[in-house]
């Protein structure tokens, strides 16, 4: 391939044509003697010294995954080899994943990234053999005697590279772990193996930066507070020119109600911007008690993607800032793999919050009972159960010019098992609604091909394929039903599917759940909607003769 | 060479046994060699279950396979994702009794478009389903060598398990269901390109040894007729800690015996410990409730994190400036002086 990513023809000419083990085709020799390539478009820039030492890891150099040396420091692989050993000690799931795996194959075509390139390394079995085969040599008396032949390998920097790609080529979806007999997570062994690469200063730049700035300023992008304020704000003039109706969003005000935390990308990127607008058009329309922080403004978490560690320090920020603005709960925004911290890591990283209240919804007095520990209540949650209590007045012909289908998140569906409450919501805001095919969605959801920190420029090619088995599935619904939108409720999605779309899937824009709630929501005081929150034309419904009143 | 090396090694393993036993070694391969594993595989398997204990569970991280308990109008999958022990409990009987994730299994194809189609695939669960089932009733219907007499469940088992009543002694079924079923996971292995590179020998060799000891088991019982009653001797004997010499029994039996003194010894030292290890895996074994009930990691670290005052301290004049609240006002210009 020349080029990154490559024509969508080639591509397609490659997947037609060329042998392919996902076709079972054999590569002819066993995935130990294939040799780690390096090329355009499957490598991601080195994070930079600054960075690296920011955070406080090994070995900050300038570098690329390209040179052939790596400037590795002397006794790497001690350090390695201790990081296993105490990794071990520390996470069950690891050491028992190392060992219980029985290679049945259940998982091997599950992973989008195999599917999207054939490369056996990318068989969520083999990713973990990376692994696994060190494991063996250093840990186990077997793989201590009989070396290869029962698949133990010592470590060197040609497996240092290729841990490197190939934890790199998985976006800790768990899309395995769901078929595996023994619910053996790929994702539990390639965290891990992050943390083993960032021991030895093998960090990748876009995920160590937005984990840097998140300690600093308070989100991954890097914006100060001032900057912060003045976009939301405009973001609230946009919605002003548009509906007529003026929202008042506050920021770090203390003794509001309820924190509302929400991924950067929601206030910086397009589309995620106008989902933004739409919780503050709900927000003002049920006269919700709430303030942003311009401290706790980044719901999504690096540190996932970095070190247990790392994880903590920028969650940690959230529960603090709650307690400091003396707020009675937190709601969180439409993100997944802040979610998966929220709901699976934070109370017992930072917990218990104790000065914060049971979650209570103001406007309905729902209790949120899945959430009386934490504390943080989900949008799509709160939002349903407003729908549900007959609290907001919806008009869902405004989103008729839509054809929409839902993406799981990779996260909120199996990090979470939310799977009904943004359906609930979707069905409610709009009357065009089709899914997926089965075994494409839910649980079985495919990743956007990006997520995990991988949502960058220079990947083009691995995110391209990656993204395959989600974009064929949204052809398939495309081409049956005239999908035009793309519904997900993850600020990565909203930044990575649209390219992934233009390149599979010309014509299907990208949306958040909230975007299309604004877009339906019945304001009061506000002047006549005839575009969205887009400014694109809604449909005209004056000329639409059949009223739909019982849809509220 | 990764399917030709364990497959000798289980030919040479039964040779030795055979060969033993005609050099006068039935003790070894009778008395001594069965304590010896038994004890190997006690020992090996207790430690293992051990050594993973004593890592801890830091996070509660089940994978959820369908909706979680949420508000109370929103129907819940409690065996997808457990909101507490029943559902939990729910869920491992079902992935341990019937394999239910394996149940989900789908082939994925590339077909023309270029595009991808997914279609169910049961054969492997099916094939494990009665591989586990079948050795598990096997296993069960061996125990009446243990005991003078014959238990009730062992009666029943074998009265089922011999429905048919086809051949004399009696088929059972599940002789033949398990070699067929191993047979199918050996032919599996090899059948495809992403199975052939996935399988290591340590995939084929207990597959081997396995059908190895079903075979000779089954020629002990239809064709090549030992003297049952001195079997129940012997293994009465090793039961009740008597040492004494076995009698004249057959070659086929001691080979019989010896491969499953090799598996059991395998057994704790090789991915056969999945036995062990399904029961504690994170994904699968805890509640989807971890914002409702705070879960405890015993090492959580302390970890140093920005606090918001090192925040203001950095940015209080822009802030002051944006019109955000602050902790602290700006130092006045006297100050400053």
């Amino acid at each position: 391939m020349t080029t990154n990513p490559p024509k969508l023809s080639e591509l397609q000419l490659e997947y037609e044509q060329e042998a392919s083990l996902l076709k079972g085709d054999s590569p002819g020799k066993e995935w130990l003697d294939i040799p780690v390539e390096f090329r355009d478009g499957n490598w991601c820039h080195a994070a930079k010294p600054n960075v690296i030492e920011d955070l406080g890891f090994n070995n900050p150099r300038k570098w690329s995954p390209e040179d052939e040396d790596w400037q590795l420091e002397d006794g790497w692989q001690k350090i390695v080899k201790n990081g296993m050993k105490e990794r071990l000690d520390k996470f069950r799931s690891f050491k028992l994943f190392m060992d219980i795996c029985v290679r049945c194959g259940a998982c091997a075509d599950k992973c989008h990234f195999f599917l999207g390139s054939g490369d056996p390394k990318n068989m969520p079995v083999v990713r973990q053999e990376l692994m696994r085969s060190v494991y063996r040599h250093e840990f186990s008396w077997s793989g201590k005697i009989f070396k290869g032949l029962v698949g133990a390998r010592p470590l060197s920097e040609e497996v240092l590279k290729e841990w490197f790609m190939y934890f790199h080529q998985c976006t800790e979806c768990r899309r395995c772990s769901v078929f595996c007999p023994f619910g053996i997570d790929t994702a539990e062994v390639t965290l891990m193996g992050r943390e083993l690469l960032n021991l030895v200063g093998t960090n990748i730049n876009w995920i160590s930066e937005p984990a840097s700035n998140c300690n600093r300023t308070g989100n991954h992008l890097g914006i100060e507070p001032h900057t912060y304020k003045n976009v939301v704000e405009s973001l609230a003039e946009d919605i002003e020119d548009q509906t007529g109706v003026t929202v008042n969003p506050t920021f770090n005000r203390k003794g509001a109600e309820i924190l509302f935390i929400t991924p950067s990308g929601d206030v910086f990127g397009d589309p995620g911007i106008y989902t933004m607008m739409g919780y503050m058009m709900l927000f003002e329309h049920i006269g919700l008690d709430y303030t942003l922080s311009t401290y706790a403004s980044e719901g999504g978490n690096f540190g996932l993607f970095t070190s247990n560690q790392s994880m903590k320090k920028i969650n940690a920020k959230m529960f603090h800032e709650a307690e400091r603005l003396g707020v009675k709960w937190i709601l969180g925004g439409e993100c997944g793999h802040m979610w998966r911290v929220v709901h699976q890591y934070m109370d017992t990283m930072n917990g218990p919050a104790d000065f914060l209240e049971e979650p209570v919804s103001p406007i309905t007095g729902t209790k949120f009972r899945n959430a009386t520990s934490t504390k943080m209540v989900h949008i799509a949650e709160f939002t349903a159960d407003l729908i549900h209590q007959g609290k907001l007045k919806l008009d869902p012909r405004r989103n008729d010019h839509l054809k929409t289908t839902f993406h799981d998140s990779c996260n909120i569906a199996r990090g979470m098992g939310m799977m009904e409450e943004p359906r609930y919501v979707l069905r409610n805001v709009c009357n065009n609604f089709n899914e997926m095919p089965d075994h494409t969605i839910r649980e079985e959801t495919f990743c956007c091909g990006s997520g995990s920190g991988l949502n960058t420029d220079e990947y083009m090619d691995v995110r391209m394929r990656g993204g395959f088995p989600r974009a064929s599935a949204v052809k398939h619904v495309k081409d049956k039903y005239g999908v035009n939108a793309l519904v997900a409720i993850c600020a990565i999605d909203r930044a990575s599917l649209p390219p992934l779309m233009n390149y599979w899937n010309p014509g299907v824009s990208v949306y958040g759940l909230h975007e299309l709630v604004g877009n339906a929501l019945v304001m009061e005081g506000e002047d006549e909607r005839t575009e969205d929150l887009r400014e694109d034309e809604m449909e005209d419904l004056e000329s639409e003769s059949t009223s739909r009143e019982d849809d509220e | 060479m990764k399917v030709v090396y364990p497959f000798v090694a289980v030919l040479l393993l039964a040779l030795v046994a055979y060969l033993g036993v005609i050099a006068g070694l039935e003790y070894l391969f009778g008395v001594i060699i069965p304590y010896m594993s038994l004890l190997l595989f006690l020992v090996g398997f207790s430690w293992k279950i051990y050594d993973w204990v004593k890592s801890p569970v830091p996070f509660r991280i089940p994978t959820t396979c369908g909706q979680a308990k949420s508000l109370e109008w929103i129907k819940r999958n409690e065996l997808e994702s457990p909101s507490g022990f029943w559902g939990v409990f729910g869920r491992m009987s079902l992935e341990v009794l019937f394999f239910r994730s394996l149940f989900r299994n789908t082939k994925a194809e590339l077909v023309p478009g270029p595009s991808l189609a997914y279609s169910s695939s049961k054969w492997l669960w099916m094939a494990g389903l009665l591989f586990h089932w079948s050795l598990l009733v096997i296993v069960l219907r061996h125990y009446r060598f243990f005991l003078a007499g014959v238990p009730g469940f062992v009666e029943f088992l074998e009265s089922v398990d011999g429905f048919l009543q086809v051949t004399l002694p009696t088929l059972y079924i599940t002789d033949l269901l398990l070699v067929i079923a191993v047979t199918f996971l050996v032919l599996r292995r090899l059948a495809s390109a992403q199975m052939r590179i996935i399988s290591l020998s340590t995939d084929y060799f207990p597959l081997f040894l396995i059908l190895a000891i079903a075979l000779s088991g089954i020629s002990m019982r239809y064709l090549d007729k030992v003297d049952v009653v001195a079997i129940k001797v012997l293994v009465q004997g090793l039961v009740s800690f008597q040492f004494d010499a076995p009698g004249e029994i057959g070659g086929m039996f001691y080979v019989h015996l010896f491969l499953v003194c090799v598996l059991i010894s395998y057994f704790p030292f090789s991915k056969l410990m999945h036995m062990g290890g399904i029961f504690l895996s994170p994904t699968r074994n805890l509640a989807n409730n971890s914002r409702e009930k705070r879960h405890i990691n015993p090492w959580n670290p302390e970890v140093q994190y920005r606090t918001y005052a090192e925040y203001e301290e950095e940015f209080r004049e822009k802030m002051v400036k944006a019109d955000l609240p602050t902790e602290f006002p700006l130092p006045s210009e006297k100050e400053k002086i």
